[in-house]
């Protein structure tokens, strides 16, 4: 362990050190706090035991061994929601015995969960945090049934159990889910509202039914405590959707939502936020017609609260990207920013721990080289409970082994 | 053996009655829209040949770049004041599935990939080109003005792929590049030997799939042989003289080891590359470009010594074995040797639309990894360099005078996320307003759509 008095980090040199400091003190950056406080130029935090401990102007260096990045002026915001991934859950999507997201059976199993299958040693989660992104929503991916299953929120912090927030329920309603009821999509309703039944009045022992009695228990207890992730784009399916909620109690999320701009007053009075990808603007079925690329500026005009997803496991850094391409299209930039931030933390039940810059809270954030939504910025520094993440990843280190020209050995012998 | 005929022999060739070298056939019938001479002042234009003019004018008349920079334009020109706006030229797309795989994505719609056996080069991507397909459109408002449609990459050889100029007509011939040469899609690795594989059919393997190709090129020779057997028995007016029968399959084969046909070849990895440079030699062809080539960095001086082109993603990976080494410096790494010629293509629908983001991505990758590379030489990842993948870099694809005037205005620096296409010119004509929905072209199937929801 090194101690210096204080370690002023050149940004990727040195950075190794950085990364064994117990503290961490980030100069002059523009805070983005994603609360009331706004944006704070010029402004300094200070990061230990985990959390945010301050936040100031010309903050002391209180103790030896920080590490101090001096952020000139450069946008600083809370990590970033990747969306809803299988990160962690698949490696390679084609390989199958690395992809974990999907239950291939055809009855319907809503008490399936991802969670088990999670693996913090993927390589995706350094290839994604280095990115900026803290956390994401584990899919699970309905093949097969109206019901997904669930899914959970984790931290990329590479840890065993670093799942936060509640499990979260995800059923899919429309064109997809119409091959696995029969061929009609007013039969998912049929069989959504018999599940809802059996799970409000257990059938006797003798009488068939849709749902194992795990499966009812799980039905029951997202009634009573969970959000349901409905992945549905049409609006005449999206209406319906806020019907179902409404009659069973679900604290119902719309997820993919190519049409909900057209049903954005709705939505905003049933208080159903919104997933959705903004770079959506093909009619790709018949359930897309009406894709437009300012649907999250309507709905949040509408009042909406308006999340981005969309952009898979392996590139979900893409996900900044489409955040700007929303803004390009009439999102407010600090609307595009809560959309991966402050939206999704709430959304989903975490927002004491990512989603905002607050003292005394989980230390979740992300120093940009520039505009965090534009594409030729990149994030360089990156610290997930109050701890900094190092800025490799197995891409990094092919990166390194591969950029050295005419080596004299084979390459197999840089090892960076 | 060679195979290279002379291409002052073409026109002769051309000219017998039957011949293994055919004039076209389903000519392009396309026509530049009408336009009026124009003027675009203090514009910031990145030319395509790795210059950037700052404050610069550009002419476009008759349907052509008349000059770039600084000149003197014909009294009572259409006059486009550019201050604060930058000028490329217009974007090129090598790898698109548009109209063959056209939205909506319906079964229906499903016509690019003959997966019905591991060799179709007789299968034309452009007779499954649906051309009321809406993804044209919006990939003309992210600045596309050609792209080049392809065949899946379920076989070894998916059929010729066709260059397109990006206007909305009756009929794909209406689009047809004129005189753009053919592409011959083909492609290595998982996706044929899983596609086959799973039929228990040849190739199940990637040594399977080199022994397909190479049977083709076997018969490919054959058929060039026998072609000039004939011909020459036709010239010598030997009685025997009987014109083989025409085979599209080895019409198309024979084209590409002529040199007539480009070879565009889906390949990730870097060792089965190097493998298909090996037959290229063998069969004594040239692969003009890989496509998607996640692992092209570990190759990108060999591509330079070979003057092939990478057309490369920005940051796709790990969708499957083959993209497991993906990175985001591929496009720069490739770029950096001389004699490069690296590409950012989408094969995507959503992609072609952002031509301009990606490579902002990979120049952004670049230059963090300590490349040093400006706007004026990214730029050509998007339009010079791919129309050398297409072989019509002689007619587009940089501003220089006498070339196409393809060209598009943006609102900014098209390298950033916020920027968008103001204008977009094909041939001279204005085919895409951003202020001017007269201006914006709307496919039959989105026509007439939703018709009870306020927009």
């Amino acid at each position: 362990m090194n101690h210096f008095k204080t370690l002023l980090i050149g940004f990727l040199a040195t950075f190794s050190l950085a990364v064994q400091a117990d503290a961490i003190l980030i100069r002059g950056a523009s805070v983005h706090t994603m609360t009331a406080d706004g944006t704070l130029e010029n402004t300094d935090i200070f990061i230990t035991d985990g959390k945010i401990q301050r936040i100031g102007k010309n903050l002391p260096v209180p103790q030896d061994d920080v590490a101090v990045f001096n952020a000139e002026g450069k946008p600083l915001t809370p990590g970033f929601f990747a969306g809803i991934t299988s990160i962690g859950i698949t490696e390679v999507s084609a390989v199958e015995e690395s992809s974990d997201s999907a239950l291939a059976l055809q009855e319907m199993h809503p008490e399936f969960n991802v969670v088990p299958a999670y693996n913090p040693n993927s390589s995706l989660i350094p290839v994604t945090r280095i990115e900026g992104f803290t956390f994401t929503l584990l899919d699970a991916d309905p093949q097969g049934s109206i019901f997904g299953g669930q899914g959970r929120l984790v931290q990329l912090d590479g840890g065993y159990a670093s799942f936060i927030g509640k499990p979260v329920l995800f059923i899919s309603v429309g064109r997809d889910a119409s091959s696995m009821t029969g061929g009609s999509r007013a039969a998912q309703w049929m069989l959504l509202n018999q599940a809802m039944q059996e799970a409000d009045n257990p059938p006797a022992p003798t009488e068939s039914t849709l749902l194992t009695r795990a499966g009812r228990a799980t039905l029951s207890a997202f009634v009573i405590n969970g959000k349901v992730i409905f992945n549905v784009d049409r609006a005449s399916d999206i209406l319906e959707t806020l019907r179902f909620a409404k009659k069973y109690g679900l604290d119902a999320v719309i997820s993919s939502g190519t049409e909900a701009w057209m049903v954005a007053g709705q939505l905003a009075t049933a208080n159903v936020p919104v997933l959705l990808d903004p770079l959506s603007n093909l009619p790709g079925n018949f359930d897309q017609l009406g894709a437009r690329l300012d649907n999250a500026a309507i709905l949040q005009a509408a009042g909406v609260e308006v999340i981005i997803t969309g952009a898979g496991s392996h590139n979900a850094r893409k996900q900044r990207q489409m955040a700007g391409n929303a803004v390009s299209y009439g999102l407010p930039h600090e609307a595009g920013i809560a959309a991966l931030t402050s939206n999704p933390a709430r959304v989903f039940g975490v927002a004491d721990q990512q989603g905002s810059i607050q003292a005394d809270k989980p230390a979740n954030v992300v120093l940009w080289s520039g505009d965090p939504l534009d594409v030729t910025s990149a994030a360089e520094v990156v610290v997930i409970n109050g701890k900094l993440i190092p800025m490799e990843s197995r891409q990094t280190k092919l990166r390194d082994r591969y950029l050295p020209e005419n080596p004299a050995m084979p390459r197999a012998y840089i090892k960076p | 053996m060679r195979y290279k005929i002379p291409l002052i022999l073409l026109p002769m060739l051309m000219a017998l009655p039957i011949s293994s070298i055919r004039a076209e056939d389903y000519p392009s019938t396309y026509a530049p829209l009408p336009s009026v001479p124009t003027l675009i002042t203090h514009a910031t234009i990145l030319t395509g040949t790795g210059e950037r003019l700052d404050d610069a004018s550009l002419l476009i008349a008759d349907g052509k770049v008349v000059f770039v920079g600084k000149g003197k334009a014909p009294d009572g020109v259409t006059t486009i004041d550019a201050n604060g706006r930058w000028v490329t030229p217009g974007l090129i797309d090598v790898h698109s599935h548009l109209g063959v795989y056209a939205s909506p994505g319906v079964r229906a719609h499903s016509d690019g990939n003959e997966m019905t056996s591991p060799a179709t080069p007789n299968v034309w991507a452009e007779h499954s080109i649906w051309p009321q397909d809406p993804g044209f459109s919006r990939a003309l408002a992210g600045g596309i003005t050609s792209l080049q449609v392809l065949p899946g990459s379920g076989n070894l050889m998916g059929g010729r792929g066709v260059t397109l100029k990006n206007v909305y007509s009756t009929s794909y011939q209406g689009m047809k590049f004129p005189g753009a040469p053919y592409g011959l899609k083909m492609a290595c690795g998982e996706n044929p030997k899983r596609v086959y594989g799973e039929r228990k059919q040849l190739p199940s393997t990637r040594m399977g799939n080199m022994a397909v190709y190479r049977a083709q090129w076997i018969d490919a020779q054959q058929y060039i042989d026998d072609w000039a057997v004939y011909e020459k028995k036709l010239a010598d007016k030997k009685d025997d003289a009987k014109a083989p029968k025409r085979d599209l399959r080895l019409e198309t084969l024979a084209g590409v080891l002529k040199g007539e046909i480009i070879i565009h070849m889906h390949c990730y990895r870097a060792d089965e590359m190097l493998t298909i440079l090996d037959m290229a030699d063998e069969f004594d062809y040239k692969v003009g470009t890989f496509h998607h080539g996640v692992e092209a960095y570990k190759i990108a001086d060999k591509l330079a010594e070979n003057g092939v082109c990478g057309a490369l993603w920005a940051d796709w990976w790990g969708f499957k074995m083959e993209a497991y080494d993906g990175i985001q410096e591929n496009i720069a790494i490739v770029d950096r040797p001389k004699g490069s010629c690296a590409i950012v293509h989408s094969d995507d629908a959503e992609g072609i639309q952002r031509l301009n983001q990606e490579a902002a991505k990979a120049m952004g990758s670049g230059n963090r990894a300590g490349m040093n590379i400006p706007p004026e030489r990214a730029i050509g990842w998007i339009t010079s360099n791919a129309a050398k993948s297409l072989g019509i870099d002689k007619r587009t694809g940089s501003l220089e005078a006498g070339k196409m005037a393809d060209v598009v205005i943006w609102n900014g620096n098209p390298f950033s996320v916020y920027a968008k296409a103001d204008h977009v010119y094909i041939d001279g004509a204005l085919v895409y307003d951003r202020e001017n929905p007269a201006l914006q072209p709307v496919s039959d199937f989105e026509l007439g759509q939703l018709q009870g929801v306020s927009k």
